[in-house]
């Protein structure tokens, strides 16, 4: 009988492939701005993800996300490195400097500030140079990106010299770094070097970087840091969703997103259920027709729930495909962030589950309650 | 005086004859738009008998045989089919009589449109739960008995009226039913496919262990009846046999 259903919803192409585009419409318009959301929210904690090796942050207590910057005392990494616990501790500088480039025009860039010692927090992989050569005199090395924004067409160089605060800095590596929420360039550089680049300051440190001793829970040993210094320890994913957290509830992208997701959703309902009713009214003499031929309510309904079936699974694939090939088409072409993970393609299954429900229900009710003697009026 | 004798105790003799109906009646509606469709039916039908019913429209033929072929609940009365009794029956066991015992002909053929003359004849079994391959064998089986050999993988819309008829005749028998309802199975054909259809229903389903209702308002038909029960305006009026004369 299942057969019979797929059978009798392909046969109507029209009213199928109508039925079929209001549920890939919702599906696309939700796994794609679900993936672009979700783009910009791990923009947001992509420096966070970028160091590499601490597995502890600690930060003033009223930090609410990366960006948001209340230096420390120098001499707060003392009181770190003196809670028992804590394997290790080193400085870490972040924040914005304008950069004058040989040009005479400006820009902006994120200046980030690693120990001068370790280095902890140095990119992961380098496109030309080395994290070494960071020890050489006004240093520093640029992410790709930044480098192809600030000099466009142009073949990647290093000893390129620019000025920030006065100071000389020339580019002695390029570096791949994820992109940020601000879209400025990166540039990494010693720590000693950093708050000489950076706009004068009474504090400059920005966080502590540190490490849990072998075998010691990193969540209790935020614990001990926060009890013994005041100050806010928080492990890497914590302080990761701290800064989602914070963009979630604070501005208003998520609601933005959600209101066309929202759109999506209804839209797509409103073409499928609405196509959904029209099949099924066209068809509504020969499902009496099952009926009088002793076709059981409960198989009708299982029909009509596999016809639904049916248009979600496909309209589910082509959607979510066609929003995977936009994601594919944009990271390459654009400079769009988009990021699918599973979790967004659960949320639109789940999306579409309801609306192939809601289509389904509208439609079988009018079967249910079908006098199956209707097919013997004229 | 009604056409059959009421009988006292309709149960007790309900395998004798295929249908019996004893004061019948239907409302449709309620309070003042009610509408009485049968007004106190009694008729019997009995095993290896086609007994067609006529008259004009709105005379409650269809709502008769919608209550027979177990579709349809009448408002009052006795209704015994093939030995069960309909009006004591559940819905849910209803449907199963029906899937078991009834094959239907409609006035509009009502073939699925999106399956094949072979498919459209076995969907019967497919309700049966027959396998689909065994399904499809037996109703091939039955199309070629009614000359639609070599049409078996056409669509309704590739066939003719007379042929979308005789698939419908294929599916209302591939299981072999022991009531066969058919409504006005002629009226959508020529005089021609009108003939060889009632020819084939009285050559092919009229069996010692089955019988068969017609509905019918086509008087070239009536030849083929063992009996005519006359309607009007909810009762049976008269009843005849095939070979009487009846008003065209």
């Amino acid at each position: 009988m299942f057969w019979i259903a797929w059978k009798m919803l392909i046969g109507n192409r029209g009213k199928y492939l109508g039925i079929v585009f209001g549920v890939v419409f919702a599906a696309l318009l939700i796994a794609q701005q679900s993936s672009i959301f979700c783009g910009l929210m791990s923009l947001t904690v992509s420096q966070i993800r970028d160091v590499q090796g601490p597995g502890i942050w600690v930060m003033d207590a009223n930090v609410q996300f990366v960006d948001d910057i209340k230096p420390l005392a120098d001499t707060e990494l003392f009181r770190v490195k003196s809670v028992p616990g804590v394997d290790w501790a080193v400085r870490f500088y972040k924040g914005i400097a304008r950069a004058r480039l040989e040009e005479g025009t400006y820009e902006q860039m994120i200046l980030l500030g690693l120990d001068d010692a370790t280095l902890v927090g140095a990119p992961a992989g380098m496109l030309m140079g080395s994290i070494a050569d960071l020890r050489t005199p006004d240093a520093v090395i640029i992410d790709d990106a930044g480098y192809k924004r600030i000099w466009p067409g142009e073949p990647f160089r290093v000893g390129r010299v620019f000025e920030m605060n006065d100071h000389r800095a020339v580019i002695v590596g390029i570096t791949k770094a994820s992109r940020t929420f601000q879209s400025f360039p990166i540039l990494y550089t010693r720590y000693s070097q950093a708050v000489r680049f950076a706009p004068p300051e009474r504090k400059v440190l920005s966080f502590i970087l540190a490490n849990p001793a072998a075998d010691l829970d990193p969540v209790e040993v935020c614990r001990q840091i926060e009890e013994r210094t005041g100050l806010q320890a928080l492990t890497r994913d914590q302080f990761l969703w701290k800064t989602i957290r914070y963009y979630m509830a604070k501005t208003g992208i998520p609601v933005n997103f959600g209101i066309t997701v929202l759109l999506g959703f209804l839209v797509g309902t409103a073409i499928a259920g609405q196509t959904f009713y029209l099949f099924t009214v066209e068809n509504i003499r020969q499902f009496g027709a099952l009926k009088a031929m002793g076709t059981s309510n409960w198989m009708i309904l299982a029909m009509v729930l596999s016809q639904a079936l049916n248009v979600g699974l496909v309209g589910y694939g082509v959607g979510v495909g066609l929003a995977a090939l936009f994601g594919w088409w944009s990271r390459s072409m654009t400079r769009l962030s988009f990021f699918m993970p599973w979790q967004v393609l659960a949320l639109t299954a789940a999306a579409v589950f309801v609306i192939v429900l809601v289509a389904s229900v509208l439609s079988v009710r009018k079967v249910l309650v079908l006098d199956p003697a209707i097919v013997f009026r004229g | 005086m009604p056409p059959f004798e009421p009988i006292d105790d309709p149960a007790a003799d309900a395998t004798a004859v295929a249908i019996r109906v004893r004061g019948v009646t239907k409302e449709f509606g309620s309070g003042e738009s009610a509408t009485w469709a049968l007004r106190g039916v009694d008729l019997d039908v009995a095993y290896g008998e086609l007994l067609m019913l006529v008259g004009p429209s709105g005379c409650g033929k269809t709502t008769l045989v919608s209550i027979v072929a177990g579709t349809l609940e009448p408002t009052a009365g006795a209704v015994h089919v093939l030995g069960h009794d309909l009006v004591a029956m559940s819905n849910g066991r209803k449907v199963r009589f029906r899937r078991d015992n009834v094959g239907f002909i409609f006035q509009s053929y009502n073939l699925l449109p999106s399956l094949t003359a072979v498919e459209n004849a076995a969907v019967p079994l497919f309700i049966a739960g027959l396998r689909r391959r065994q399904a499809l064998d037996k109703a091939a089986e039955v199309l070629d008995a009614l000359g639609l050999g070599d049409r078996l993988t056409n669509l309704p819309n590739e066939l003719s009226g007379g042929q979308q008829q005789r698939v419908a005749i294929a599916r209302a028998l591939v299981h072999e039913p022991r009531l066969l309802v058919c409504d006005e199975p002629t009226s959508a054909l020529d005089a021609e496919n009108g003939r060889i259809t009632m020819e084939l229903i009285q050559r092919i389903a009229v069996q010692p262990d089955r019988a068969v209702i017609v509905v019918t308002h086509d008087a070239r038909a009536y030849a083929f009846a063992d009996r005519i029960a006359t309607m009007e305006d909810g009762r049976i009026v008269s009843v005849t046999t095939g070979s009487e004369s009846l008003p065209a």
